[in-house]
């Protein structure tokens, strides 16, 4: 019982806080939602048993992932979001063809028999299984995932950083 | 306490190390050098490359011998296989790379942006790119994948002033970020589904699900499989996939250009065989239909959309997802036959082939545009390449080959790799589409021609000789030969891919199914 | 009472993964955007802790590597964005115009 309340709390909140992330206007606002989503997953990944990767979405996701959105929608100081023609157009089109790709994802998942029903508790995702799995079986992609961190910061570094000023002409518009 | 790793595994993951740890020199360096040496972080580049070459080399040596050695090894607790299509595909990416780095110094210097990041980056991308190759678990797949993407996000956008560049750069990563979460979202319902997110364990899960339901697919499975591909469609820029290619390749630096279009993509067609072929092997009955379209539709909207372009790199980004189409429709033929059939290696062998060949023809073209760039001309419109034959009469020939080779006129390289996929296309007797290829191919002469008679015909706008560096010289000269080369002497290229399929031994395909 | 399956877990999943296809497709600010691609990762993420509880662990795994790439990709999209807003001070998508959409 305690299950099937907090699983329909924290899935409606979900869903709601995603679906307000595309209604609202203000990117603020979208990024509050999402903050929300990120927060009642997480407790959704505790059901699930899943502690570590609990702590992980609510320390990098809604903490350091959001507070990059956070920052840069503040930095560029981004406004209201107008509708435009272009823009109602892919509203009217998009959203009756993306349901019915939705009721065919929901279909198909259900068509598919054999999911057993999770038990809360008795939780299998202990870090230092998790840990030993790191460093063992996915010991490559770990390290891999080391040089992809690296990437980004280089990559961020290099594009945000402001650039050296030139005594060259401007260059010819195409 | 067992050990874990041995020495094996550290051998086979040498030439990412390599690469990886020439990448961290060059960002070291770079701080100490003076604006004049920047050079300095090419070279270093260049012989990152070299030394990740000698290592490939050194695994082919010890475990990948002909006769009685091995066709591969795993490594890592089975997340990689080195086997011979991933040295194979080693050795592609490492001369594509080498030639993107020769081009690109003169270019960084004229568009003052020659910053050791750079060459960093390309460096890091292809240990990315291995990943994507040799990966045997979809996390090291999926991990790979994102290395390369975002790393090549970055080099579109290295031209921080140039406002084509920024914005190539928001394009190429808004829908390549979309892309990889659908591709993520197929591997989790594929995990799922089986189990396991080794590609082998996935492969044995399905085919045994499938001979459980009589032959048809568990419909989580389509859903999965569909997700999946088109991940992997956007990757290759498919038509209808492909919104983001002609884009990224018009904005990005001329030289990063002719790197997507070669190493990139020759990374995502060896992830997409490495998942369709090796792993969705019993799917094949459901993705056929999916790519036999794919396939029509790439050519067709490439091939049209071609016809109109003025941008020189615009035209040869249309003309690279033209390419890809011929490239699916041996994908087309060897998904409809059995393993066994001839069809299959014939198209295996095209689609490996026609990459090889691709990755020097087409950065040939790409180093010829390059080279247009100087201080005041962008050089990318077809107007700047006219009359190119009176400024630089060696560069002027030397495109025309690596055209005439791009349409595939027969005694040139590109003939042969369309020459093995027609084969097995009438092999796996899909006549009407062999023949729709045929007439895309001579269809595709027109808007190579174009380029070339702007470039013979036309009088130049441009009065003076065109300058070469000793890096464009050295790319240009190896493109030009390896172009005229595997078209004269097409059997030693032949026998690379054989000996890459494992096809001179018992097993049949090195590493496929049990 | 109803039993609580992986499947209920999928359903939310994939609602998420729509949800974010559909913001992909239609909103015009960058940031949201790249919001909307978050949430198609989120659903990937709730897809293989749900699958993992049926599996064992390596779905978990999986989803801590998912969560890194969206942190990675993240910050180079904003950077990208930074970039792009010093030269052209918009964020909107289909004012990306210069290069044909």
């Amino acid at each position: 019982m305690l299950h099937l309340a907090l699983f329909t709390i924290f899935g409606a909140v979900a869903v709601a806080g995603a679906v307000n992330l595309l209604v609202q206007r203000h990117p603020i606002n979208s990024a509050l939602s999402l903050i929300a989503v990120m927060a009642s997953l997480s407790v959704e990944y505790l059901l699930l048993g899943a502690e570590f990767v609990a702590a992980v979405q609510v320390i990098v996701y809604a903490g350091a992932i959001m507070v990059l959105f956070v920052f840069v929608i503040m930095l560029l100081n981004a406004g209201e979001e107008e509708l435009t023609r272009g823009s109602r157009v892919a509203i009217l089109v998009g959203i009756p063809g993306v349901l019915i790709g939705a009721v065919l994802i929901a279909w198909t998942l259900v068509q598919h028999s054999g999911t057993g029903e999770v038990a809360i508790g008795a939780l299998p995702g202990r870090p230092e299984t998790i840990g030993w799995l790191l460093f063992h079986d996915f010991l490559l992609p770990f390290e891999v995932t080391s040089i992809l961190v690296l990437i980004a910061i280089m990559g961020a570094v290099v594009l945000a950083g402001r650039p050296v000023p030139t005594s060259q002409q401007p260059r010819k518009e195409a | 306490m067992a050990q874990y790793f041995t020495g094996t595994d550290y051998l086979l993951s040498l030439p990412v190390v390599l690469l990886t740890l020439f990448a961290l020199g060059i960002l070291l360096i770079d701080l100490m050098l003076p604006k004049q040496l920047k050079w300095v972080n090419a070279v270093t580049a260049f012989a990152g490359v070299l030394f990740a070459t000698a290592g490939v080399w050194r695994i082919q040596a010890v475990y990948a011998k002909g006769a009685g050695g091995y066709l591969g090894r795993f490594a890592f607790m089975q997340s990689m296989l080195v086997d011979r299509f991933a040295i194979y595909f080693f050795y592609l990416f490492l001369a594509g790379t080498a030639l993107a780095i020769l081009i690109s110094v003169r270019y960084l210097e004229i568009e003052n942006e020659h910053h050791g990041e750079f060459y960093a980056l390309m460096l890091l991308s292809v240990v990315g790119m291995m990943c994507m190759a040799a990966g045997y678990d979809i996390v090291l797949i999926f991990i790979g994948l994102e290395l390369m993407a975002i790393s090549t996000y970055v080099l579109v956008g290295f031209l921080r002033r140039d406002r084509r560049s920024n914005e190539a750069a928001l394009k190429y990563l808004l829908l390549g970020a979309f892309s990889s979460g659908i591709f993520a979202y197929g591997l989790s319902l594929f995990y799922g589904l089986t189990g396991s997110t080794n590609l082998r364990a996935i492969g044995n899960a399905l085919q045994h699900q499938m001979m459980v339901r009589n032959g048809h697919a568990d419909p989580v499975a389509v859903l999965a499989l569909i997700t999946t591909a088109t991940g992997l469609l956007f990757k290759i820029a498919a038509v209808p996939f492909h919104q983001w290619a002609p884009d990224a390749y018009e904005g990005a630096p001329t030289s990063i250009t002719g790197f997507m279009s070669v190493a990139v993509k020759a990374a995502a067609w060896a992830m997409l065989l490495r998942i369709l072929v090796f792993g969705l092997y019993p799917l094949r009955s459901v993705y056929l239909p999916l790519i036999i379209f794919v396939s029509i539709a790439t050519m067709t909207g490439a091939n049209l959309a071609a016809l109109t372009q003025n941008n020189l790199k615009r035209l040869l980004a249309y003309s690279s997802i033209a390419h890809v189409g011929y490239m699916l429709l041996g994908l087309v033929a060897l998904a409809s036959v059995d393993y066994t059939q001839p069809a299959f290696y014939d198209g295996f062998k095209g689609i490996l082939l026609y990459l090889m060949v691709y990755t020097f023809m087409n950065l040939g073209a790409f180093a010829v545009i390059t080279s247009l760039r100087n201080r005041e001309v962008i050089g990318d419109e077809i107007d700047d390449i006219a009359g190119l034959y009176f400024r630089a009469p060696t560069e002027a020939i030397m495109m025309l080959i690596f055209l005439l080779s791009l349409a595939g006129i027969p005694p040139l390289a590109g003939f042969y790799g369309k020459y093995f996929i027609f084969l097995s296309l009438i092999e796996s007797k899909h006549y009407v589409l062999a023949s729709l290829a045929v007439l895309y191919a001579v269809f595709g002469l027109y808007y190579y021609m174009r380029i070339a008679n702007s470039m013979l015909m036309r009088e130049p706008l441009e009065k003076e000789l065109l300058p070469l560096s000793w890096g464009m010289r050295a790319a240009l000269g190896v493109t030009a030969v390896a172009t005229v080369f595997i078209g004269i002497f097409p059997n030693w290229f032949i026998e690379a891919v054989n000996w890459s399929l494992g096809l001179t031994q018992a097993t049949p395909i090195a590493g496929l199914m049990k | 009472m109803v039993p609580i399956t992986t499947l209920h877990y999928l359903v939310v999943a994939a609602a998420l993964f729509v949800l974010g296809v559909i913001g992909v497709l239609t909103r015009r600010n960058v940031v949201v955007v790249l919001m909307s691609i978050e949430l198609i990762l989120n659903a990937v993420n709730l897809n293989l802790v749900a699958f993992s509880r049926v599996w064992g662990l390596h779905g978990q795994i999986f989803s801590i590597f998912v969560i890194t790439d969206a942190a990675a990709e993240a910050a180079v999209g904003l950077g990208i964005l930074i970039a792009f807003f010093r030269n052209k001070e918009t964020v909107n998508v289909d004012e990306v115009d210069l290069l044909k959409w």
